[in-house]
């Protein structure tokens, strides 16, 4: 298991190298310079001075020299400062980092807890109203753009309702509120970017789970269990259901790309002071540092994602564990 | 049979798109770019059906001629991705070796990235143009589809009509194009469909956020956007432009997933 871990990691090291590369090469992909959105529109700025913030940011070196600095500084955590408020650029995301994992681990709970009881109530009830009814609400889910959701489920309940406030994750009198009070106005907050941000997934895992679970009910283990003469609950709810699982931990893996990079729309939409509204801002102000190490950073996650996917399903699943001994 | 339905359903949506796109002069009841400050902001009425935006321009025609923009969008960019896809997964599948890893190691950090907020660095440098956009999103939508020829290709490699193609002498890249290629097709055209759906959706969150299509061009994603700042006020400017998404999306989604079944030797239970 230690191996299989350790090798995985090596792996991963020239995956991270392409990473660094592919973002320094896409924001170099600017024409002019990044100090020329800064001195090219001031005319206070003498050409002295220009030369000096082409010297500091290392511009005169070449191409390749600039990315080896860049990347021997990204291993040290240091991602240079933003061009916009002169901060280091790793304060800044770390700030923002939290909210956004609250969001999106939330999300992911979500649609946990009730993905996959529809995907196997569904499949066990093939062709029911409930199935087919489902499969409808999937597949507008799958299509409605969620952006689009959120708006308007804000005119609904945030503005004709009042239920909900549409904007920023603290009310005006969040200082002055208890503990209590304030875990609660988070919540109350939170719970339409949660909700908007898990319908997509909500739609895609419970339609996978749905599939899942059909392919292994036609297996002949469960045919043998319904023969031995289980109950039907324990045929479904106990061998099924575990077996039918095992894909979708990897599918759940894979889908964090996707919630992390929802994260820009809906953190932009609800204001909600995030890494994604962050990353959109800078992206706006053409902040490139912030912009790499958002790339960066944002891949890296998806890589450890994956690859905790990856460990959790060849921890779960026996079969690959027992053939690897052999 | 149930199933079939749904896709020739999914098909006849993705059939009248492509009509109301190339007729779109016909069916939109008036200019799109038409400005009248008057009548800025009105609800749905017999002369705009759809009613206004903030400049008083008709809604329903320009969500007609949005659809020729979602779908030359779509569709150039995934066939870009197809293109690039096929070629790269080909190489991989058919050479093996080297090639095969170097270019699935490729595939492999290119699927790290969250690609939306990539696209969205790339447009912010280069500029927000359709051709850009186009570009961009084929580049970042390849990866699945060279996944899917590769495994075909593996699967193909071995069989007796390519080895008796390869013993009377034939070139590897008459094998490719001639033989593993179009028995391999199926699942790429199924990913093709999908993936079209998948960049409607990515050029309207693209122009809702303002680096998409810019206006005055009528795109659905920046009538949103004008949704979004009249929030409360006008509905018809979210309602509907989200609409239209919506069934562009849901159509390719239906053919889609119709293709897939009817590939499937699976399920024909």
């Amino acid at each position: 298991m230690i191996t299989f871990i350790i090798k995985r990691l090596l792996s991963l090291v020239p995956v991270f190298i392409g990473i660094t590369i592919v973002s320094f090469a896409v924001i170099h992909l600017a024409p002019g310079q990044p100090t020329d959105l800064m001195t090219q529109l001031n005319p206070k700025v003498s050409l002295e001075a220009r030369e000096k913030l082409i010297k500091l940011y290392n511009l005169d070196k070449p191409v390749y020299v600039q990315y080896v600095d860049w990347l021997s500084r990204l291993v040290r955590f240091d991602f240079g400062k933003s061009f916009i408020d002169g901060r280091p650029v790793i304060k800044k995301i770390l700030g923002r980092l939290p909210i956004t994992i609250l969001i999106n681990v939330c999300s992911m709970a979500l649609i946990f807890l009730v993905a996959i009881p529809i995907g196997v109530i569904s499949a066990v009830k093939r062709g029911s109203l409930f199935d087919r009814s489902m499969t409808l609400f999937v597949f507008i889910g799958f299509a409605a753009p969620g952006f689009w959701l959120a708006l308007i489920l804000m005119s609904i309940f945030g503005v004709q309702l009042g239920w909900f406030p549409v904007v920023g994750i603290k009310s005006l009198d969040f200082e002055y509120l208890s503990l209590i009070g304030k875990i609660l106005d988070l919540g109350h907050h939170l719970v339409i970017p949660i909700l908007v941000s898990a319908f997509g997934g909500l739609a895609g895992i419970s339609r996978y789970m749905r599939q899942s679970m059909l392919n292994v009910i036609h297996e002949d283990y469960i045919r043998t269990a319904r023969a031995k003469g289980l109950s039907e609950r324990e045929v479904i709810y106990k061998h099924a259901l575990r077996n039918a699982l095992l894909p979708i931990i990897t599918i759940l893996g894979l889908s964090i790309p996707g919630l992390i990079g929802g994260s820009v729309i809906f953190e932009t939409i609800f204001s909600i002071p995030g890494m994604g509204q962050l990353l959109y801002q800078s992206v706006m102000a053409r902040d490139y540092p912030t912009v790499m190490a958002g790339l960066v950073i944002g891949a890296i996650l998806i890589l450890l994602a994956n690859l905790i996917a990856d460990i959790a399903y060849f921890y779960v699943d026996p079969r690959i564990r027992i053939g690897r001994r052999h | 049979m149930h199933k079939n339905a749904l896709a020739i359903f999914g098909g006849l949506i993705v059939l009248i798109l492509v009509l109301v796109a190339i007729f779109a002069p016909y069916v939109a009841t008036g200019d799109p770019t038409a400005i009248d400050i008057k009548d800025a902001l009105s609800g749905p009425s017999p002369r705009h059906i759809l009613g206004t935006d903030q400049l008083g321009r008709d809604i329903f025609s320009r969500i007609i001629y949005g659809s020729r923009v979602s779908l030359s969008i779509g569709l150039v960019a995934v066939g870009l991705a197809a293109v690039i896809g096929v070629i790269l997964g080909s190489l991989a599948g058919y050479f093996g070796g080297r090639m095969d890893s170097v270019i699935m190691r490729f595939v492999d950090i290119m699927l790290c990235f969250p690609s939306f907020f990539l696209i969205l660095s790339v447009i912010a440098v280069i500029g927000p143009s359709i051709y850009n956009i186009m570009i961009i999103i084929g580049l970042t939508s390849w990866m699945g589809m060279a996944r899917l020829i590769r495994a075909e290709i593996l699967s193909l490699k071995e069989r007796e009509f390519v080895l008796a193609a390869k013993v009377l002498g034939v070139g590897h890249w008459k094998i490719i194009i001639r033989h593993l290629i179009p028995n391999g097709i199926g699942p790429v055209l199924v990913s093709f469909v999908l993936g079209v759906a998948g960049a409607v959706l990515v050029e309207a969150g693209l122009s809702f956020l303002g680096l998409g299509v810019q206006p005055p061009m009528p795109s659905w994603g920046n009538i949103l956007m004008e949704g979004k700042a009249a929030l409360g006020v006008a509905w018809w400017l979210i309602l509907f432009p989200g609409l239209a998404i919506l069934v562009t999306v849901l159509g390719f989604n239906l053919l889609g997933e119709g293709l897939r079944d009817m590939l499937n030797p699976r399920l024909r239970r």
